[in-house]
């Protein structure tokens, strides 16, 4: 008797695959994690928030003041809501949180803008999330140098350009574009197939002790290696439909820079995915039953979302955390994905990256199959 | 004669606990083998065994010629075994199951064989509806199928017709003693008497101990039981004064009658005839059927193992100052 017979090989693949097909709820992961997490990431948890609710107290009224409110609204940061009627009820508003920013233009803003005394706008803007407002407050101080440029013709010009006709009450370091989906999305493809292929495979064993099919599967002469590897495959296929969606995504919808090979990337993700699948396939021959399969799987999933880098920067992280990321594939192939689509790496760029996803991989394989033997008794 | 199952001494312990001890069993080319005994008993255990799902911790023997230790993969090849549970996939058709078992063991010309076999079982039908979506018996018999599609030479079939209905069931059996009388070996766990008494031959264990071992009239003979039965009105409180009486072992429930047994026949006696004097109860003995038989086998061997129990555990604790 063969000790691997691409026969017994190809009757696991081809069952694994009706299986895949049949279960509704699994085929609904593979298509659902990669479309909600680009939704989420890619437009919901935005670090660069816009149309945040904006009111203003114009007590100047004149049309330099207006051509200032209709530049914010246009900038796409500013809703500008309404115009409250006195001080206290725009505070109000602020401290109830119905406003983010209250813009207050004094009373001879006009009179002292014209006479080239630098009039200062004061922006109020409600703090408590300083990731929410930062980007808007950076945005409006570019904003004020120049926006009344059009509205300064003729001898007026002297006033434009230099430190600009209107002094800015708030100031913050320029930022003006934050793009956070160029950096998310790439990230996005290793998440994606860090949670499926884990959970999926996480649940292709146990779901067959659970179900009594394991008991059928030992007596017949297929081996642990055929199993294995037969379980491994079909979701590699599943894995790759994955990467082509957020790959697709981060094309259409957010306009991604893919500077580097698409082929080599391709190629490389292969490790990363049989280095998650492994993971699954181990938790499955650890776990009693589903339930703690899946929850194998979140133990797993949870540090390589924080620790990888993809969530905080990987060097703002205290040096434990750095080591315990620099273990998980995720980590690794985050600095790849966006290494090739953002930066253009080649493959001597990222071969640094390659050999701890492969010796992570060995690792979990060897645990597996030793742990799939044992079954047997 | 032509043995397909020869092992000796097979021994299993999970824990500390030995589920088989010390097992010998002989079966012979196309012997329909009933295999009995209660719940908890080690008879999958032992099954398991037999086709290399569990290696022994102590024993030897040949199954189809091969070593039991060492030749388990070679064995599984040959042998068909139908699990206890349903142990097909419920998310798969009854042809790609069938398939899916026939890729598996390499049949030659699969196509074919799965035909043939859907056909054989009167499924050919149905071959696309899932298999989750049949009845008790029908699983059953997409179980058997699977397990025949290699051809193998031993079925060892783990309690093949529990939750199955009467007709099922006979239909079942009737199935294994064509297959038998085409040389295939059976070997058959089951808690049905009917069809204990439709093997060729039994054995019966308790314990992880064999027990009995025999056609069906040599374990009852063996035995060496006394049974009576007792009919007539108010026999619960009949059954609840003859447990009072001595060298009455059993006194059992059968449907209208009680069957009281036991291995002290002129005692019983005895005692019967103080019992039944002047009253409006019929009793007559009767030989004793398989039932009578397995339950005090049953009780015996709890009897025993208590009292081995409890010793091995004076034992242990006499050293102790």
């Amino acid at each position: 008797m063969s000790w691997f017979s691409p026969g017994r090989l190809r009757a696991v693949v081809l069952k694994e695959f009706v299986q895949m097909r049949r279960d509704r709820a699994t085929f609904a992961m593979i298509v659902g994690i990669p479309v909600v997490q680009l939704l989420l990431f890619g437009y919901a948890i935005n670090s660069d928030p816009r149309h945040l609710p904006t009111v203003v107290l114009d007590a100047d009224g004149g049309p330099y003041a207006r051509a200032i409110v209709q530049a914010m609204r246009r900038s796409g940061y500013f809703e500008v809501r309404d115009h409250a009627p006195s001080e206290a009820a725009a505070r109000e508003l602020l401290q109830l949180g119905r406003a983010q920013f209250v813009l207050n233009i004094p009373v001879d803003f006009s009179r002292r803008l014209l006479r080239g005394e630098r009039p200062a706008v004061l922006l109020e803007a409600d703090a408590t999330d300083p990731a929410a407002t930062g980007p808007a407050l950076a945005a409006l101080s570019l904003l004020m140098a120049g926006v009344l440029d059009r509205d300064l013709p003729g001898p007026l010009a002297e006033l434009h350009g230099g430190a600009g006709p209107v002094e800015l009450l708030v100031h913050r370091h320029f930022n003006p574009e934050n793009i956070t989906q160029y950096n998310t999305v790439p990230g996005l493809m290793g998440v994606v197939l860090t949670m499926t292929m884990v959970i999926i495979t996480a649940l292709a064993i146990t779901r067959e002790r659970e179900r009594g099919t394991m008991e059928n599967l030992l007596a017949t002469p297929v081996r642990p290696l055929e199993v294995l590897t037969g379980k491994i495959l079909p979701y590699i296929a599943v894995g790759y439909l994955q990467i082509s969606l957020v790959l697709g995504a981060a094309r259409l919808l957010f306009d991604v820079p893919m500077e580097g090979s698409l082929a080599l990337l391709y190629a490389v993700a292969l490790l990363f995915i049989v280095a998650n699948l492994s993971v699954g396939i181990t938790f499955s021959t650890l776990a009693k039953n589903q339930l703690q399969a899946v929850q194998m799987a979140f133990f797993f999933f949870l540090p390589s979302l924080l620790l990888s880098g993809f969530m905080f920067p990987f060097r703002g992280m205290p040096g434990w955390a750095q080591a315990v990321g620099g273990c998980l594939p995720l980590t690794h192939f985050l600095r790849i994905a966006r290494g090739v689509l953002l930066k253009g790496a080649g493959f001597a760029d990222i071969a640094p990256e390659l050999w701890p996803i492969a010796l992570f991989m060995a690792a979990v394989m060897a645990v597996a199959l030793k742990r799939y033997r044992r079954t047997l008794d | 004669m032509d043995l397909v199952i020869d092992v000796q001494g097979i021994t299993k312990r999970f824990g500390g606990k030995t589920v088989v001890n010390g097992l010998d069993m002989q079966v012979g080319r196309g012997e329909i083998h009933g295999f009995l005994g209660p719940n908890g008993s080690g008879k999958t255990t032992f099954i398991r065994m037999l086709c290399g799902l569990l290696t022994p911790d102590a024993g030897s023997g040949a199954c189809l010629g091969l070593d039991v230790l060492r030749q388990q993969a070679a064995i599984r090849l040959q042998v068909g075994y139908m699990t206890q549970r349903f142990s097909l996939y419920e998310d798969l058709s009854i042809r790609e199951n069938l398939d899916f078992v026939a890729r598996l063991y390499a049949v030659p010309d699969r196509r074919a064989a799965v035909a043939e076999s859907l056909e054989r079982l009167g499924l050919a039908g149905r071959s696309r509806q899932l298999a989750g979506q049949l009845s008790g018996g029908w699983k059953q018999r997409l179980a058997l199928a699977a397990c025949l599609i290699h051809r193998p030479k031993l079925l060892l079939l783990d309690e093949p017709t529990a939750g199955v209905d009467p007709k099922a069931r006979r239909e079942f059996w009737d199935e294994i003693h064509q297959l038998a009388a085409g040389g295939l070996t059976v070997l058959v766990t089951t808690h049905y008497m009917d069809e204990a008494e439709r093997c060729h031959r039994i054995a019966y264990i308790a314990y992880g101990s064999l027990l009995a071992r025999g056609t069906v009239p040599e374990v009852i003979a063996r035995a060496g039981l006394a049974t009576w039965e007792i009919g007539g009105p108010d026999l619960p409180r009949t059954a609840a004064r003859l447990r009072a009486l001595p060298g009455l072992e059993q006194v059992v429930a059968f449907g209208g009658t009680l069957h009281v047994s036991t291995r002290d026949r002129a005692r019983a006696q005895a005692s019967l005839a103080e019992a039944f004097r002047g009253g409006a109860q019929r009793c007559a003995e009767i030989t004793p059927g398989l039932e009578d038989v397995f339950i005090s086998l049953m009780g015996a061997a709890r009897d025993n193992f208590e009292r081995g129990a409890a010793a091995s555990e004076t034992r242990e604790e006499a050293p102790r100052p």
